[in-house]
């Protein structure tokens, strides 16, 4: 329960409310100084873009009690929250509170999600370990050992899988949402872009060819 | 230090007729076994004959602020040190808060001792800036010096370390944590002469060249007191292995990089290495370790108390897999990596457990991350109930969660919890995080240390006055929604010495209303919030005791004071301060 200090909140409202006052502040004389309407002035310096409007709607997020300033504040006025977030996804200074020395220890690994149609389970693979997309495809023969990497006739790489006479496409999710063929870009460029990875099932049969001796055309 | 005894002479009044009972070598003797710093200062409360004793019995200082003091008043106090704490900048500089040559440099301390501690053994840094040509000062100006650790410090490079190598014959302790080096090169490492063996202490974790193996291996294997070593990830795993045999009587060990490049047979005799060191308490490092050759590990776990894996991105059944053979944890660090099972494996195997971090692996969101959440940190909270230390980053949180947590756990002292998306509700509820620190600080009695996050309100502060009577130091970033909410904290919380608020709107009359309170206390940091340069002017100029520090932002508004530090001095205010700092 908060407090009971309505002679103390007095106090505190008047010199709060001379400070006001005295305060040199931009604005029109008599322009109420709710926290609301003094946030977004303040608020651009930084490139936050605007201020969070948190229309909550439940009473138990009202600040119990009042300052001069809620009095002030006639409008929706529930949660106004900081009034300072930051846009979503904007980075701000500082935040997270996270060391210099840690941020440079973990750019050492990248790990995205590995799924198979059909596997009842995902994979994780760290694509820093890899240099190049055979040495991918062969940490997927590893983990799914059902699976060899065959080379169709085009010379293209191919996930197959034997026993079950199925045929997986390499697919990869980029950092735009897109789902794109693994193969196309560079490695490095696939490794930056990366997101997260999907053995599709393909809607062909596989060959059971042996392997094509034609160079592959990725790498 | 029997305070009854204090209490008598303090009350007697008497303190002649005490003194004469009661010789001052034998008081001094008597003194000299009071090593905390908080009861000296209480000892040299007592009378002025106490005061006397205990300033020439006093060999270990501790300076929270290098700015609240000058060296000149330090060493006239106490003559006889032998090893100095310092800290420097506000804790906010770690996250780039504060910028570059904003001071705290050591170099004038170190003119200072060297005229009046010949006899200084010990120097223990925290965010100073140390220049190379300091530390080849400390190293010649000191013949008995002995340790030296340098924890975010910035400023030097590998050339101060060549200078420490190359001259402190005695060096028992050189600990380079966290800091941000100029590495230029690894041959500061060759530099201890080939009769040097006195070394216990060596930590190089964080530097990032290479070092001459084999200077490192003869410098291990002829340092027979060696207990501490942690070396960097350039050392390979076979290479540890040498250094294991040299050194099996280490207590704690930071490995290089555990990335697999082991033949059979090497894997075999490494198993063996870490099976000879049964005396590991703590265990760091494991950088690019998977879960083939953690199980190297296993027979070197059992007494270990400290596992530090926040350089290791375990995945969670290989972190799970290791904790089973760590029954003894009391601390334990991780990447959140782990994810939620693996915090649930912690709360079955660690029963110990007492502190836990959890650290973001991508703190940025430049991949697709799970990390941990609220489950992770509830089951934690079942299975290791003395837990007392948490510092938890996590992208979700709800109130009943950390509501269960504190039933379950009671006895925090630090409780750090960062919801890293500001300003972030409560996810199932969409309310305030107002309920769950409300929690915290009435259930937890002990609470010393709180970090608070998520979306707040001015009653989440309200609670912390009333209830959080031991607290020392609050850190609040995008919170709150008027000055009520820092006046309740400086009205209510009795103990509190460091403050440091970020984003917050909170203005003037919350920095006045605690005007007297700021004497009481180490410092205040305020950036970003609603605070003018004219509430600091009547602030600097109502309590000339305090220093009221101004740094602006380029492109703000003359009236915004940006950031605000202010901290209690008997050193007048900073001589050393750069253009950008404007003492008011």
């Amino acid at each position: 329960m908060p407090p009971e200090t309505t002679s103390e909140r007095s106090e505190s409202d008047v010199s709060s409310a001379i400070f006001k006052d005295t305060e040199l502040t931009l604005g029109l004389p008599g322009e109420a100084r709710s926290p609301a309407l003094a946030g977004s002035r303040n608020c651009t310096k930084r490139g936050f873009i605007e201020t969070v409007d948190l229309n909550l709607g439940s009473s138990t997020s009202k600040p119990r009690g009042k300052t001069l300033a809620d009095e002030d504040d006639n409008s929706e006025n529930i949660v106004t929250g900081a009034g300072k977030a930051p846009a979503a996804k904007a980075q701000v200074v500082g935040w997270p509170p996270v060391r210099s020395f840690r941020k440079k220890a973990l750019e050492g690994s990248k790990y995205v999600k590995v799924a198979v149609d059909g596997a009842p389970y995902l994979r994780k693979v760290d694509l820093e370990t890899y240099d190049s997309y055979q040495e991918l495809l062969k940490a997927f023969e590893k983990m799914f050992t059902c699976f060899t990497i065959r080379d169709n006739y085009l010379g293209e790489r191919k996930v197959v899988d034997p026993m079950k006479e199925m045929e997986y496409v390499p697919t990869y999710e980029d950092k735009d949402g897109d789902w794109m063929l693994v193969g196309d870009v560079p490695w490095k460029m696939f490794r930056e872009s990366c997101k997260r990875i999907h053995l599709k099932k393909s809607s062909e049969a596989v060959g059971l060819a042996p392997r094509s001796t034609l160079p592959p055309s990725t790498t | 230090m029997d305070p009854k005894r204090k209490k008598d002479c303090h009350d007697s009044g008497e303190s002649t007729r005490v003194a004469s009972t009661f010789p001052d070598e034998v008081l001094e003797r008597v003194l000299a076994l009071v090593k905390s710093h908080k009861d000296r200062s209480s000892v040299s409360l007592v009378c002025k004959d106490w005061y006397d004793a205990e300033r020439w019995s006093r060999t270990h200082v501790f300076i929270g602020n290098c700015y609240s003091v000058s060296p000149e008043i330090v060493v006239r106090r106490f003559p006889n040190v032998r090893s100095v704490t310092l800290k420097g900048k506000p804790r906010f500089s770690d996250f780039n808060l504060v910028p570059p040559n904003w001071g705290a440099d050591i170099r004038c301390w170190l003119v200072v001792f060297a005229a009046k501690y010949r006899c200084l053994e010990e120097l223990r840094l925290k965010r100073m800036t140390v220049s190379d040509e300091s530390l080849e000062f400390l190293a010649l100006s000191f013949p008995n010096f002995k340790a030296l650790s340098l924890h975010s410090c910035d400023g030097f490079s590998t050339d101060g370390l060549a200078a420490i190598a190359t001259h402190c014959k005695n060096l028992t302790e050189l600990n380079i944590q966290e800091n941000d080096i100029y590495d230029k090169s690894g041959c500061w490492l060759s530099c201890f002469p080939e009769n040097f063996t006195s070394l216990e202490v060596l930590n190089f974790a964080y530097l990032n060249n290479d070092v001459n193996f084999e200077a490192l291996e003869r410098l291990v294997s002829r340092c027979k007191s060696l207990n501490v070593l942690k070396v960097n990830k350039n050392i390979t795993l076979e290479q540890l292995q040498r250094l294991l045999i040299c050194a099996p009587k280490l207590t704690e060990l930071g490995t290089g990089s555990f990335l697999p490049e082991l033949t059979d047979r090497q894997y075999s005799e490494l198993k063996r290495s870490f099976s000879i060191c049964s005396n590991l308490n703590v265990l760091s490092g494991l950088s690019e370790a998977t879960a083939l050759y953690l199980p190297a590990l296993y027979p070197a776990c059992t007494n270990l108390t400290f596992l530090n894996l926040s350089d290791a991105a375990l995945q969670s059944e290989e972190f799970a897999k290791l904790l089973v053979h760590c029954p003894r944890l009391r601390r334990l660090w991780v990447l959140d990596t782990v994810e939620d099972k693996g915090l649930e494996a912690v709360g079955s195997n660690c029963p110990l457990l007492e502190e836990l971090r959890v650290f973001p692996s991508d703190p940025y969101e430049e991949g697709i991350v799970h990390g941990v959440t609220e489950s992770g940190f509830i089951a934690v909270s079942y299975g290791c109930r003395r837990l007392h230390y948490v510092l938890y980053f996590c992208r979700q949180m709800t109130n009943a969660a950390v509501e269960t947590i504190v039933q379950n756990c009671p006895d925090f002292t630090h409780f750090r919890l960062c919801i890293m998306t500001p300003c972030q509700p409560d996810y199932r509820t969409n309310e305030p995080m107002d309920k769950a620190f409300c929690a915290v600080v009435k259930t937890c009695t002990k609470l010393r240390r709180l970090a608070v996050s998520g979306l707040l309100t001015d009653m989440t502060f309200e609670y912390i006055g009333k209830y959080a009577k031991n607290l020392e130091t609050l850190s609040v970033a995008f919170a709150g929604s008027s000055d009520w909410g820092m006046q309740c904290v400086l009205g209510g919380c009795r103990k509190l010495r460091k403050l440091e608020i970020r984003d917050c709107p909170f203005g003037n009359a919350a920095l006045l209303s605690g005007f007297e309170k700021y004497e009481s206390m180490r410092s205040l940091w305020m950036s970003d919030c609603k605070v003018t340069m004219n509430g600091c002017r009547f602030l600097a100029k109502e309590m000339p005791r305090l220093n009221v520090e101004v740094m602006k932002e380029d492109g703000s508004d003359d009236s915004q004071a940006d950031k605000v530090y202010v901290y209690r001095s008997v050193a007048g205010p900073r001589r050393d301060a750069p253009p950008f700092v404007l003492t008011l």
